[in-house]
């Protein structure tokens, strides 16, 4: 397929290789940050390509896995009331909350439906207006703008019965709560060109200089990652730490204005807390004071309900870079995808369900 | 074989649904399987009118084979719910080296279906039969109150005769064997999905729905022996693949780059973050043979207007799995999945 074959190409993939072999002279720490990533990594085998020097830790940036286990609850909570039509990506509803998944209220009798995009859900409002519609926006810079869209379109039509529950989250913060935490063991990034191409670059540079790690904006083929983690190594191995922008064909440093404008407009910044990690200051978004009135929590008053995370799970672990998902010892045995303790086990970027998927359990994976 | 003066569908009601009444037993019930059903199905078999269809086998062995449709959108590029309901019996005989012959049509119907939709999936399913000679002989309909069902489900069981030599299935698959996809994967799931309810996108993708019947009967007549057969039906070749090495105690090992994908499935299956490994065919089959019969399988297959590939091999370990070789030339498993791919967030 064009414009795509040409990224997963076998000869320049092993010529990358090579490449990197001859850069990394010394071992390094390298964290994706996103899932989608993390996916490429080891759907295409990367992982064993490069050299053995390169560790690559798998970061965050999976918007199922981050999201906190009282929101799932909230989540489930405002499904059930008979008034509510509830809609969500498909990835949320098999998340475990504290009690029972979305999917689990579904089978139950809650309204829960699949949509693709937000607009679904408030074209869905507008449809049937005799029923509650809540959107249940998760994800990073990438999907706010679009649920930021709906917000905005809602308000324009007038919708009285469309609202959102808001989890959004922000990729910046999180770098920096991995960085700032005294067991950091990433060296560098690889980070999330989808989210640049909304944000663009400029946040990152604080980022680098203030904690010495080279950051590369990096794209989702198998060659724009062993690109990026060349551009990287190089950086390592000279003791520099610029962000650089590997994804150039989609990124601009600037990046989205337009979309950029929009969440402004809709959301501000706020603490959250994140699934296996914890509270980070303003990592969060949250809706504005002149949208409040679109605010599912409030709405239904579900902002009461509160979970805490079951010890069994290392999945915080596995989200800051401190372990690998084969290294938890529920992985695989205790919780599979059928049976997720953790929410990187259920959704496609999660790091433990694409190393269940591809590397089959106790299979050897390269450290 | 077709008696005179039943072949005409009477024409029905214009703009009329399907109702609780129509599934009661009584005359609207009867009114609704003549009109449809009967126009549609020409079988002397079926016109008995009796409560089941009396076969004459004589000496033949016989397959015999069960499978139940949902599949929603009811319409799709390419086919619909009655088509592929022969189809994918049919299939399921073809992949046991049995000729289909016979063809039972079990319809849930939900109160408010519109009975021009289920005249046209009739006559689908008619026109579907009649492909490949195969008789559609008995039949039952039920109505279920609206809000219980999704329009139409459909159950097709079928029977037919064997052709093949020898037994086809997966415990006669050895090491060395070549495996053979019939064609490019995934048109069919990604037809679907193009028209689904809030992902519809425009393509010209058609489903590859389509009777294996003729390639598998050039197949066999090739004389190659054929050790197994498998259509990529839900879950696609990795499933197909995954369900072979498991039952035959082998390894499957395939190499993407030469899995044929055709580029609308390709640029379907980015777009929505999904493998076209995994996307169901319903004209596609993987045909298992020894090394020095791949070439006669091959020739075989393209007489028979097919496009097949070699796309990888049977080892003798790791037993059960599936090994993939990806695009950039590393080894990985390639597993079954778990539940239904979900597209992508972001």
């Amino acid at each position: 397929m064009k414009y795509l074959d040409e990224y997963r190409d076998r000869r320049a993939a092993e010529r990358y290789a090579r490449i990197l072999q001859t850069l990394a002279k010394n071992p390094w720490t390298v964290m994706e940050i996103c899932g989608g990533q993390t996916h490429a990594i080891v759907r295409f085998g990367l992982d064993q390509l490069i050299p053995k020097t390169i560790s690559l830790v798998h970061g965050p940036g999976c918007p199922v896995c981050v999201t906190p286990l009282e929101l799932i609850d909230r989540a489930i909570a405002i499904a059930r009331k008979p008034e509510v039509i509830f809609c969500s990506f498909g990835d949320m509803l098999r998340v475990p909350g504290s009690q029972s998944s979305l999917q689990e209220a579904r089978a139950q009798g809650a309204d829960v439906r699949v949509v693709y995009s937000p607009l679904d859900a408030v074209e869905l409002a507008r449809q049937t207006p005799q029923r509650q519609v809540v959107f249940f926006a998760v994800g990073f810079e990438t999907t706010a703008p679009m649920s930021a869209m709906a917000a905005s379109l809602a308000r324009r039509s007038g919708l009285k019965n469309f609202s959102l529950l808001v989890a959004h989250v922000l990729v910046p913060p999180a770098m920096e709560a991995i960085l700032s935490s005294p067991d950091n063991k990433v060296q560098g990034f690889l980070a999330a060109g989808h989210v640049c191409t909304i944000s663009g670059c400029a946040e990152y540079a604080p980022l680098a200089a203030k904690y010495r790690v080279p950051i590369v904006v990096t794209g989702f083929e198998p060659l724009d990652i062993l690109q990026g983690l060349a551009m990287l190594v190089r950086q390592l191995e000279r003791g520099q730490c610029e962000v650089q922008n590997q994804y150039a064909r989609s990124v601009r440093a600037g990046g989205n204005a337009a979309a950029q404008a929009l969440l402004h407009e809709v959301y501000e910044p706020c603490l959250r807390q994140w699934r296996g990690i914890g509270p980070i200051p303003a990592s969060g978004l949250r809706l504005r004071e002149a949208f409040a009135d679109l605010d599912a929590e409030q709405r239904f008053e579900v902002a009461q309900i509160a979970a805490a995370e079951p010890k069994d799970c290392l999945a915080g672990e596995v989200l800051r870079g401190l372990r690998k998902p084969h290294e938890c010892p529920a992985f695989g045995a205790l919780c599979t995808p059928e049976h997720p303790l953790g929410a990187p086990m259920v959704s496609s970027e999660g790091a433990c369900a694409a190393y269940h998927r591809y590397h089959r359990g106790g299979e050897k994976v390269s450290a | 074989m077709k008696e005179p003066g039943l072949t005409c569908p009477v024409p029905h009601e214009p703009g009329g649904t399907v109702t609780l009444a129509h599934g009661s037993g009584g005359r609207l019930m009867h009114r609704l399987i003549r009109d449809i059903f009967l126009a549609a199905f020409p079988d002397p078999a079926l016109r008995e009118a009796h409560d089941g269809a009396i076969l004459d086998p004589s000496q033949d062995r016989l397959a015999f084979t069960t499978d139940s449709f949902v599949i929603r959108p009811i319409f799709f590029p390419g086919g619909d719910i009655g088509s592929l309901a022969v189809h994918g019996t049919a299939n399921d005989l073809a992949m046991c080296g049995a000729q289909p012959l016979y063809l039972s049509c079990g319809c849930i119907l939900e109160e408010g279906l519109s009975l021009e939709a289920l005249a046209t999936v009739a006559r689908s399913m008619a026109a579907a039969a009649a492909e490949i000679g195969l008789r559609i002989v008995t039949g039952d309909t039920k109505v279920v109150e609206r809000g219980k069902g999704d329009g139409i489900y459909l159950n097709t069981a079928g029977v037919g005769r064997v052709i093949a030599a020898q037994p086809i299935r997966p415990d006669r698959v050895r090491p060395g064997d070549v495996v053979i996809v019939s064609g490019d994967v995934g048109a069919h799931g990604a037809a679907v999905l193009s028209v689904r309810e809030g992902l519809k996108f425009e393509t010209e993708l058609k489903s590859d729905a389509c009777h294996l019947w003729p390639q598998v009967r050039e197949l066999l007549e090739s004389e190659a022996d054929v050790r197994c057969l498998r259509d990529l039906t839900r879950g696609g070749l990795a499933t197909a693949l995954n369900e072979i090495a498991q039952t035959a105690g082998l390894c499957v090992r395939a190499d993407e780059s030469s899995i044929p994908v055709r580029p609308a499935v390709a640029g379907a299956c980015e777009m929505f973050g999904l493998d076209p490994l995994y996307m169901a065919c319903e004209g596609r089959f993987a045909a298992f043979v020894p090394p020095h019969d791949c070439e006669r399988a091959l020739a075989a297959l393209q007489d028979a207007g097919a496009a097949p590939v070699v796309i990888g091999e049977v080892l003798p370990e790791p037993r059960g799995e599936v090994r993939l070789t990806t695009r950039i030339g590393v080894e990985r498993a390639l597993d079954m999945l778990s539940g239904e791919q979900l597209p992508r967030i972001c």
